[in-house]
């Protein structure tokens, strides 16, 4: 698979980490009164669709950027790629 | 019709012409007292027990393809039980003794052959390990033993066990460990819970399960609604996508294993080896092709293929222990879709919707697992409880912090 990194192009994935589902990047609020049962499920429970799927890959042969890749899990073709920092921001994350 | 010697050589005298079909293939009926939903390895022999052990009646077994069509037929064939944990070994060794007496039990030839695994040894710490594992072993009534360099190399003389990044300092064996031929597991399970009046049911997609006051009464399919006093779901690599029409998430990813088979060579490996510097192992199949294979790809998918960096990375830690293989044409590659669970081990369980029961995650030990994943979870749907080697399979292991993670790898399923 060639995975089109935003800022450096297209890059094998061999070249990458594979970290699984990018609903990781929203950590439960530590706080919450459900918190035990929020990491519970963010820690262990996963949607593991066919089809398409948003995830965090991390470019550890590379810059070490993180990217959420939007990759079908059927064909293995993929439609998006953006920095992980990115998609976090626009979550209002980490400002 | 009982398979013999005898008959054999009856039906050579008359032409073959009184062999009959191994199954039969019914049209299903509206309901059943227990349906099993995967038609594999696992279902089917959780069907077979259920009506030999458990005495249970009208059950069927639906397959959305062909039987033996999934992971049953793309493994590389291995049974051991050499397992470290408490939660594991137990139930691996009685899935080890039940292949033992499997091929009389259902009347079919599964080519199992005992010809031994072993576990090479490259570094001190390495070996404390495998000491530790095989008294495990032992302990829980397994076989083990640790082997030393000589004894490896009048089994496999060309080893090179002084070799300098890579060095043999022993092994651990496993003398009862082996393979079988994988398609007559599921074959030789279908025709034996056949005989037993088990439907089996090709070609019969499950679409969706019917709820009635928080009860699961009956699957709607490709082939209409079926009713059904207890449903079991034993469809590893798709579980995921199976429960989400309950609206259940799993504690597991899919991801695709790739494993390999050489042109036929004449005898070369008596056994199964493993390479303990990379993850490779090969054994040699009766037909003489080096059956091998390694890491997953590492990502999600459903794709039943996989990708090239892993095929040379198998191929790497191929060359690195056996370089002569190198001299041997890659003949075929498959993929297969693994349930890689949070821990590395698998869940046999009830689901919190009564009546439906799940057996799945079995990450890449399904196929040595399948007699006692079909006795256990024939167990469960039967009784109600946990067989006693399968009482460490819940759903609830996350939760409660009581994780079966042999490789210690935490929830990461791509690195079990």
């Amino acid at each position: 698979m060639i995975i089109e990194h935003p800022l450096l192009g297209p890059r094998d994935s061999s070249e990458f980490t594979y970290m699984g589902d990018a609903k990781l990047i929203d950590r439960p609020d530590p706080e919450a009164e459900t918190a035990a049962r929020d990491f519970y499920e963010y820690g262990y429970l996963r949607d593991n669709p066919a089809g398409w799927h948003d995830e965090l890959w991390f470019h550890e042969q590379g810059d070490r950027s993180w990217l959420v890749v939007t990759r079908n899990t059927l064909t293995h073709e993929i439609s998006k790629v953006e920095l992980a920092r990115d998609v976090a921001r626009a979550r209002g994350r980490s400002k | 019709m009982r398979y013999s010697g005898l008959q054999v050589i009856k039906q050579a005298l008359t032409g073959h012409k009184g062999w009959k079909p191994a199954w039969r293939d019914p049209e299903p009926k509206p309901n059943y007292d227990i349906i099993i939903i995967g038609g594999g390895g696992h279902g089917l022999a959780t069907a077979y027990y259920l009506a030999k052990e458990f005495g249970q009646k009208r059950i069927a077994v639906l397959e959305k393809g062909w039987i033996g069509g999934g992971n049953v037929g793309r493994n590389t064939t291995i049974i051991r039980s050499n397992y470290l944990l408490d939660g594991n070994e137990p139930f691996y060794e009685f899935s080890l003794k039940l292949w033992e007496g499997l091929e009389q039990d259902f009347n079919y030839n599964a080519m199992i052959s005992q010809r031994g695994i072993l576990n090479l040894i490259h570094s001190d710490a390495q070996r404390d390990a495998f000491i530790r594992r095989g008294n495990a072993m032992l302990l829980n009534g397994a076989d083990a033993e640790m082997l030393t360099t000589e004894q490896i190399k009048a089994r496999y003389p060309y080893l090179n066990t002084e070799d300098a990044r890579f060095p043999i300092k022993g092994g651990l064996a496993q003398h009862r460990g082996g393979t079988v031929r994988h398609d007559a597991v599921a074959w030789g399970y279908a025709r034996g819970a056949d005989k037993l009046g088990v439907d089996i049911i090709q070609n019969c997609e499950v679409t969706g399960f019917r709820q009635e006051n928080g009860r699961c009464v009956g699957v709607e399919t490709s082939r209409g609604y079926i009713g059904a006093g207890k449903i079991g779901c034993a469809v590893a690599g798709s579980s995921s996508r199976l429960m989400s029409k309950v609206d259940m998430r799993l504690p597991m990813e899919s991801h695709v294993l790739q494993a390999f088979v050489s042109e036929g060579l004449k005898p070369v490996m008596p056994g199964v080896v493993t390479f303990g510097a990379g993850h490779f192992y090969c054994s040699q199949s009766d037909k003489g092709g080096l059956v091998f294979g390694g890491d997953l790809d590492g990502y999600n998918s459903y794709a039943q293929r996989g990708n090239l960096p892993v095929v040379e990375d198998v191929c790497e830690g191929g060359m690195a222990i056996f370089p002569a293989f190198g001299r041997a044409r890659l003949l075929r590659m498959w993929g297969g879709i693994m349930d890689m669970s949070m821990d590395g081990s698998p869940i046999i369980d009830r689901t919190p919707i009564d009546g439906l029961y799940f057996n799945g995650g079995w990450c890449y030990g399904g196929f040595k697992a399948t007699p006692a994943s079909g006795f256990c979870f024939a167990h469960l749907l039967a009784r109600d409880e946990p067989h006693p080697t399968a009482t460490a399979y819940r759903f609830n292991r996350f939760e409660t912090g009581h994780m079966i993670d042999e490789k210690g790898m935490g929830n990461q399923p791509n690195l079990h």
